[in-house]
């Protein structure tokens, strides 16, 4: 032991617990306040962008023909019209988008898991999941343009935005895929064999059921992250104000176009579509974000 | 066989069936899908940009012109579109990086058990909601809110090069400094997600070592936490640095109507890569045009590349490390 001034007039005996000298309290109560403020600066921007939402787009909302009709020959100034047809827009890009990525990303996710586990080949195919899941929106778009519409010579349509949607929500399948294909047991699998059940049945009869509520969870979750998408749908569709149930041809309104879009009316009509707009569309998120939660709880309780 | 933990090395026969061989090269087929597919968004975006840079009348790096208005005569460079894009980014990361930290520390250390789980939840709600809506709220709500703060930083550190007069004025709510918070509010909860699961996995035993050796909590977060999920978190923020550079919507909406060169100041308005392409959607009509605004989107997509591997190359060589 050193013998410095300090330690001599401090009895011997108490190392351990002495009383938390002043500097090191007040650095503790600093890094307590600091870390605390952190998380309430998180919570003011989500707040404040929900009071601003409800603030300027409820008024819209609350009127039926908001839910019904489309902003089919509405002048800028007209207040009346609704939401309908970027609604439907919106639903049917996801709907389709959703159609060619759950297969896609479910088999990407069982080979990673089942059959490519560890080889060289799977390590090439996480890491370019990891890139697609970063891949900026506007890349996506990019690449079916240069793809679909250059390359093939398709027009601008709904389908296309639809499959660079894919390009978005390809990644998030697989992660949660490979995710909950962990999670189920070996035994599961092992027992399954003993039965001379083949690997490919295994799999589709054993393993996917029980990871199904935990992949559904993930679809929905990667579905309300890309129906929020913008860039995509700037260079690859038109927008059309009345409604479309076309997604091969033509113009075709989705909730993030109106907004866009409206948004250099300028009129004080205009401001109110859009508001009323961004609204629906975070309503629409929260709504299958809620489902998605909503869903894994109800199936967890089944497989336990 | 050679495998000895093959659970099927000891089987006299092995039966391959159709359904297996059809079912295994479907689940093969769409890993090698996958990986050709960014092979593929690489190489047509080579391929669609190659002409109109070869026609490019100005070095396509170093040029601070953008003109495609006439297809016969192409002069575009990407020097502004970098700064602005590369600005705003680092203006959001100088202060989403301390924030999510922060916050990760806090959901992980500090926040009672109960809680953490709804607290993180709240967090990951910040990203639910989609980048057009933040675009909106930056203009109209933030914005008017920070004019005032940037004045006061323009007029009292003018004197620094970044705080500057930009090309537009300080309190217009059009610049790069409004574009940053709102990129900061946007990439907060991918980069307290990643720290946070990082935090959490610090061996107990040595939070338990620093306790016992009775370390205040602080102590125990700078001895213990930060050392073992500082990597992370760096893989974190280099996530968060990906969006932020490939965020297009809201910096539209925030940075776009200004066709002055910027001056090098956080108080400039003008055009990212991302919001440069969506702005000229309207001009997609000639190829060669197109091929321009293409060309922008692959140095985007080169550069997002490179910083999202490295980002996952510090989190993985993190987690080997440390296991």
């Amino acid at each position: 032991m050193r013998t410095d001034t300090a330690d001599v007039e401090r009895p011997a005996a108490t190392p351990a617990f002495q009383p938390l000298g002043f500097g090191r309290k007040v650095k503790n109560g600093a890094a307590t306040t600091l870390f605390g403020a952190a998380f309430v600066i998180a919570v003011i921007p989500l707040l404040w962008v929900l009071f601003t939402l409800l603030q300027k787009g409820l008024a819209p909302l609350l009127k039926a023909d908001w839910w019904s009709h489309s902003f089919n020959g509405l002048t800028a100034n007209d207040f009346n019209g609704g939401i309908y047809h970027a609604l439907m827009g919106t639903l049917l890009e996801g709907l389709v988008c959703a159609l060619i990525s759950v297969p896609l990303g479910v088999l990407v996710g069982i080979y990673l898991i089942e059959y490519g586990r560890d080889s060289r080949f799977a390590k090439v195919a996480t890491f370019t999941v990891d890139i697609l899941s970063g891949l900026p929106s506007i890349v996506a778009g990019l690449f079916i343009y240069a793809l679909w519409i250059t390359t093939f010579g398709f027009n601008r349509s709904g389908f296309a935005v639809a499959l660079s949607l894919v390009l978005l929500m390809v990644p998030v399948v697989v992660r949660v895929t490979e995710t909950m294909l962990l999670i189920v047991p070996d035994e599961l699998r092992e027992a399954s064999y003993a039965l001379g059940v083949p690997k490919w049945k295994t799999i589709v009869k054993i393993v996917l059921p029980t990871a199904l509520s935990g992949i559904l969870t993930g679809v929905m979750l990667g579905l309300a992250r890309v129906l929020g998408e913008t860039a995509p749908l700037l260079i690859l569709v038109g927008y059309a104000k009345a409604i479309s149930f076309n997604i091969f041809e033509g113009g075709l309104a989705s909730l993030p176009l109106v907004i866009y879009t409206e948004r250099s009316t300028g009129t004080e009509a205009g401001d109110y579509r859009v508001w009323g707009a961004a609204l629906t569309l975070v309503l629409v998120i929260m709504l299958i974000n809620l489902a998605a939660s909503l869903l894994s709880r109800l199936f967890a309780v089944k497989t336990k | 066989m050679s495998a000895p933990e093959a659970p099927a090395a000891d089987a006299p026969k092995k039966v391959v069936r159709a359904g297996d061989r059809v079912f295994q090269s479907l689940a093969t087929g769409s890993g090698i899908f996958i990986v050709a597919l960014i092979a593929a968004v690489g190489i047509f975006l080579l391929l669609r940009a190659f002409p109109s840079l070869q026609a490019n009348q100005v070095n396509f790096l170093f040029s601070r012109v953008w003109d495609t208005s006439d297809p016969n005569n192409l002069s575009f460079g990407i020097t502004d579109l970098a700064w602005v894009t590369v600005a705003s980014s680092l203006v959001a990361l100088v202060i989403a990086m301390p924030v999510s930290c922060g916050i990760a520390l806090f959901l992980t250390q500090y926040a009672p058990r109960s809680l953490a789980r709804p607290f993180a939840y709240i967090v990951d709600l910040l990203a639910a909601v989609p980048s057009v809506v933040y675009g909106l709220w930056g203009v109209v709500a933030l914005a008017p809110v920070l004019n005032p703060f940037a004045s006061w930083l323009n007029t009292n550190l003018g004197w620094v090069p970044i705080f500057a007069d930009g090309n537009v004025r300080a309190d217009s709510g059009s610049n790069i400094f409004t574009a940053g918070i709102v990129l900061a509010v946007m990439i907060l909860p991918t980069i307290t997600g990643v720290t946070r699961e990082v935090f959490q996995r610090t061996p107990t035993a040595h939070i338990e070592g620093a306790q016992a050796l009775g370390a205040t909590r602080w102590e125990v977060v700078r001895t213990t936490v930060w050392p073992f999920g500082r990597n992370g978190f760096i893989g974190g923020s280099m996530l968060g640095l990906g969006r932020a550079l490939g965020e297009t919507v809201a910096l539209t909406i925030i940075l776009s109507g200004v066709n002055v060169g910027p001056n090098f100041s956080i108080f400039d308005a003008g055009a990212t890569f991302a919001s440069k392409i969506a702005l000229g959607s309207a001009e997609f009509v000639n190829d060669m045009q197109v091929g321009a605004y293409i060309s922008a989107g692959l140095v985007l997509f080169v550069l997002t590349f490179a910083v999202n591997a490295i980002a996952r190359w510090i989190e993985s060589a993190s987690g080997k490390g440390k296991a």
